[in-house]
């Protein structure tokens, strides 16, 4: 193999990374506070690109208007699934909140089937995002350096509404003790819906970039890099948001250089991202950034 | 009630149970015998599952993965020789794989042999793990599974699939294999072995201070679901006549899940209902997206309405019975006499008071 | 008869050292309590006796038998029993249900005939029924032993707690403050309880506990922890006149007594 098609390799397994840390971290703010696994998290992904494309499509929106109000609406709806399928279940047994999840999953995913028809359609990309850079041997397409350069960008702001806001201090603690976090007069019901709009953006946004680089949409489109992402989570370690960034980029990169180094193996590409998710869930129980938590005895 | 008196009704139960399934498998037309065979395929299935999840608290979500193991096995073994040479179009079949022939019952044993043998080597590393994680990991089992089946098809005919399986799955087996299953698993829950299943799942700490080996029971209980739902994928199989990797993709570890968990986790009870009413509204709702007509106003074929009222209807179930149908208690013979002679008893008052 | 030796051990976790060289040399039958303020290392020592820890530095024998880092349940089939500070059961289970458990360490029958009822199995489960429900009338639980064990009031809970460690047949019992959240009568009761088990079951009991009439009440032997280390041994006279005791612990109690 040569030094250019490694390098080129990496660029792709980098920009690959950049979209599964997008969707991570929506699965690694939910779960560090309501130890909830988002199953719909995949389909909130799905629906960005759609929104895109009927914006472009049916109002005559520019592209980047179009997208704005995607990531809007998209937010919207993540906010609302946790008002209406997960907040009556807060005290229920933590399975059934999990049951309600798919269960908003498939909703969502057929809903977008009979709206939207199970066709797949083509998302309009602006000619920007098609350009290739050239240098020397590698060629790189504009989306990449896009998809990495708006990752950083968004991954800043989220940290700098985690750490710098009193937002982000209510998350931070109901994620330690919900409970006490209440008592202490933590408005919980706000910081949860907060926590549900930016997963979902951010979510919104992997969408979008997703688009840019793979302009086929259809209803099924998040149930893959859902899974993944939500697995880059756990790698990471889940609850942590810098590791839901970590996870991701080790899973885009593992499963790039995996087909890479084996193409005769390809098709166990998948197989392969599962088999890193369980040794190091065998190594470290609590993923790789995560913290550990032992039950007083 | 005494012992000896529950052991007759019980028969009694069977009986009437065996006269129904006559008529239904010879009365009844092949597509509600169909649903029927289902609903009794994720009893074993859910049954099993509750094993593992419910009576012993460590969460599994790898079914799916069981289920395609016994449900290759099945057909690898069921499938005449000379049919399989001529399907296997990717790749041929590899020996031992084109000679073996076996009948139904020893194809579904063996099915549930080879699957909690898998069960069993994936169980000794991961049940180390707690919660959501062991989810999460046999999760990843259940996929790798997938996917190898995906990827070998010399032996599995790849994303093709096996067709043209013949169809042995009736009523008879899938009722049968279903009250095994319950008599198996329940006498297993109702020994010292299930008591110290129960302790895992209610303290595991109290439960090794106690001198359970927390490691044997959890692989055990593992191994032993996991024995069921090979069985269940092998009946599968058998009678879809179709099988292919995307049959035991996540949905189908969801939908036994669902139904376990709608049941009343723990309830063994709540798990045969909860399989039979999830079937027959996933089957019933087909209307919906076919098509119909409401007197003169025509509805036309919506494909996905059936999956989106489906959701709306799970969605529902869950937010209103949080634990579930049964709530964790289970069917016994005094309850049903109490609750037979509670119906009487109003009877008679509402009827005093009339008068 | 020497049944337990803890041989000068420390642990540490992280830099913190909670115990520092606690050596403890026990014969059979004896009554022995461990006191010491919150924090002292009381419980994280019977963690390491029953194996939920292992010692950082040095061993424990149980009846000559190493047992240093041996796995809870190995520890509990050897014959060491416990109860939790913070009680517990298995909640949604019977009370019965959750005495039997405790036998279940010397069943005999295998999987096979437990599912389908071998009559050996049968006679097994029977013979442990009778033995729980005689544990639990000792304790006057027997008449709710079908209630879940999670209903009970915690005070019984505890009384509980201490039969389902009985149950495993225990030569070793260790008893982690069975006194808190009893009223003063059931205080009373459980110490003649102890003493009496001690007794039939031909018993060794190491005892937690902040009630000091409890443990100058029962225990022949006392020794005080403080901060990991050892601070005072000896029998409640010389225990409540030592004065780095009254210093570090009864002081404070004492201003309350």
């Amino acid at each position: 193999m040569t030094i250019n098609l490694l390098l080129q390799n990496i660029a792709n397994g980098l920009s690959l990374g950049s979209l599964y840390s997008l969707i991570a971290i929506g699965y690694t703010m939910v779960y560090g506070i309501l130890r909830l696994i988002n199953f719909a998290h995949g389909e909130i992904f799905m629906l960005a690109p759609y929104f895109l494309y009927f914006g472009v499509l049916i109002f005559h929106l520019p592209w980047w208007a179009s997208a704005i109000v995607a990531i809007g609406l998209t937010a919207f709806t993540g906010m609302l699934s946790e008002r209406i399928a997960y907040k009556p279940l807060r005290d229920a047994p933590r399975i059934s909140a999990l049951i309600s999840a798919i269960g908003v999953s498939f909703f969502l995913q057929n809903l977008s089937i009979v709206v939207f028809s199970g066709i797949p359609k083509s998302v309009h990309r602006p000619a920007f995002f098609t350009k290739i850079f050239q240098f020397g041997e590698i060629r790189i397409q504009s989306t990449l350096f896009a998809s990495i350069g708006v990752s950083i960008i968004f991954l800043s702001l989220l940290i700098y509404i985690i750490y710098q806001t009193k937002t982000g201090l209510a998350m931070r603690a109901i994620s330690r003790d919900i409970e006490t976090s209440r008592l202490m007069g933590v408005g919980v019901n706000r910081a949860i819906s907060v926590t549900f709009i930016i997963g979902s953006a951010l979510a919104a946004v992997g969408g979008i970039l997703w688009s840019l680089r793979f302009p086929q949409i259809v209803p099924t489109m998040g149930i893959i890099p859902g899974l993944k992402a939500f697995i880059a989570a756990v790698v990471g370690g889940i609850g942590s948001i810098p590791g839901a960034m970590l996870g991701g980029f080790i899973l885009g990169m593992s499963e790039i250089l995996f087909v890479t180094f084996f193409p005769a193996m390809s098709g166990y590409r998948d197989a392969f991202v599962f088999f890193i998710l369980i040794i190091i869930l065998l190594l470290k129980p609590d993923g790789i950034l995560g913290t550990k938590v032992q039950e007083k005895v | 009630m005494k012992k000896q008196n529950k052991k007759i009704c019980t028969i009694i139960a069977l009986i009437i149970l065996f006269i129904l399934v006559y008529f239904a498998q010879n009365r009844l037309d092949a597509y509600k015998i169909r649903i029927l065979n289902l609903g009794a395929i994720y009893v074993t299935l859910g049954v099993s599952l509750n094993l593992i999840y419910g009576f012993t608290g460590q969460f599994s979500l790898g079914h799916a993965g069981f289920m395609a193991i016994g449900a290759y096995v099945t057909a690898l073994l069921v499938l005449p020789p000379y049919y399989k040479e001529a399907s296997f179009i990717l790749e041929p079949l590899i020996w031992p794989f084109t000679v073996i022939h076996a009948p139904f019952i020893v194809a579904l044993l063996l099915s549930g042999l080879i699957t909690a043998l898998a069960g069993f080597l994936i169980g000794l590393p991961v049940l180390r793990l707690k919660g959501d994680y062991l989810g999460i990991a046999t999760l990843g089992f259940a996929e790798i599974i997938r996917i190898i089946a995906n990827n070998l098809p010399h032996i599995t005919n790849g994303a093709l699939g096996i067709k043209g399986i013949p169809e042995f799955t009736n009523l008879w087996w899938t009722v049968g294999v279903a009250v095994v299953t319950i008599y198996i698993i329940k006498g297993l829950i109702n020994s010292s072995y299930g008591r110290a299943l129960m302790s895992i799942r209610e303290n595991e700490i109290a439960a090794e201070a106690v001198g359970i080996n927390l490691t044997y029971h959890k692989v055990m209980s593992f191994t032993i679901s996991a024995f069921f739902a090979g069985v269940g994928g092998g009946l599968f199989a058998c009678l879809l006549t179709t099988i292919d990797p995307k049959a035991f993709m996540f949905v189908m570890t969801f939908n036994i899940l669902a139904v376990v968990v709608l049941g009343g986790l723990g309830s063994i009870t709540g798990t045969v209902i909860a399989a039979f009413l999830y079937n027959f509204f996933l089957e019933y709702l087909r209307p919906i997206e076919a098509g119909f007509n409401l007197g003169p106003i025509h509805f036309p074929p919506i494909p996905g309405l059936r999956m989106v009222s489906f959701s709306v209807l799970l969605l529902v179930l869950i937010l209103y019975k949080q634990r579930g149908l049964m709530g964790g208690v289970e069917f016994t013979w005094e309850g049903f006499f109490r609750f037979i002679s509670r119906i009487f008893s109003n009877k008679k008052t509402t009827e005093g008071s009339a008068s | 008869m020497e049944i337990l030796n803890i041989d000068n051990i420390t642990i540490q976790f992280g830099g913190l050292t909670a115990v520092k060289n606690f050596e403890l040399k026990l014969q059979s039958g004896e009554l022995v309590g461990l006191i010491g303020p919150n924090g002292a290392g009381k419980t994280t020592i019977f963690n390491m006796i029953t194996g939920i820890y292992a010692p950082s530095v040095n061993r424990i024998y149980f009846q000559n038998t190493d047992i240093t880092g041996m796995k809870p349940d190995k520890i509990a089939k050897l014959g060491i029993a416990r109860t939790f500070q913070n009680v517990r059961l298995m909640e949604n289970l019977t009370v019965i249900d959750n005495v039997m458990i405790g036998f279940h360490l010397h069943l005999q029958s295998s999987i096979a005939s437990a599912i389908f009822k071998f009559s050996g199995y049968v006679q097994e489960e029977e013979s442990i029924y009778q033995k729980s429900t005689e544990l639990l009338e000792k304790v006057d639980l027997e008449r709710c032993k079908l209630e879940k064990a999670g209903s009970l009031p915690y005070g019984q809970q505890r009384k509980l707690e201490i039969v389902r460690a009985l149950a495993t047949e225990p030569k070793l019992l260790l008893l982690d403050e069975p006194a808190a959240g009893m009223n003063p009568q059931e205080t009373k009761e459980l110490m003649g309880f102890i003493q009496r088990i001690r007794d039939d079951f031909n018993l060794t009991i190491i005892l937690i506990e902040h009630d000091m009439k409890v443990v100058m009440g029962i225990c022949e032997r006392i020794i005080v922890l403080n901060y990991g280390l050892t601070i005072a041994e000896g029998n409640p006279k010389e225990i409540q006149h030592n004065p780095e005791v009254i210093k570090a612990y009864l002081g404070v109690e004492a201003q309350y007594a």
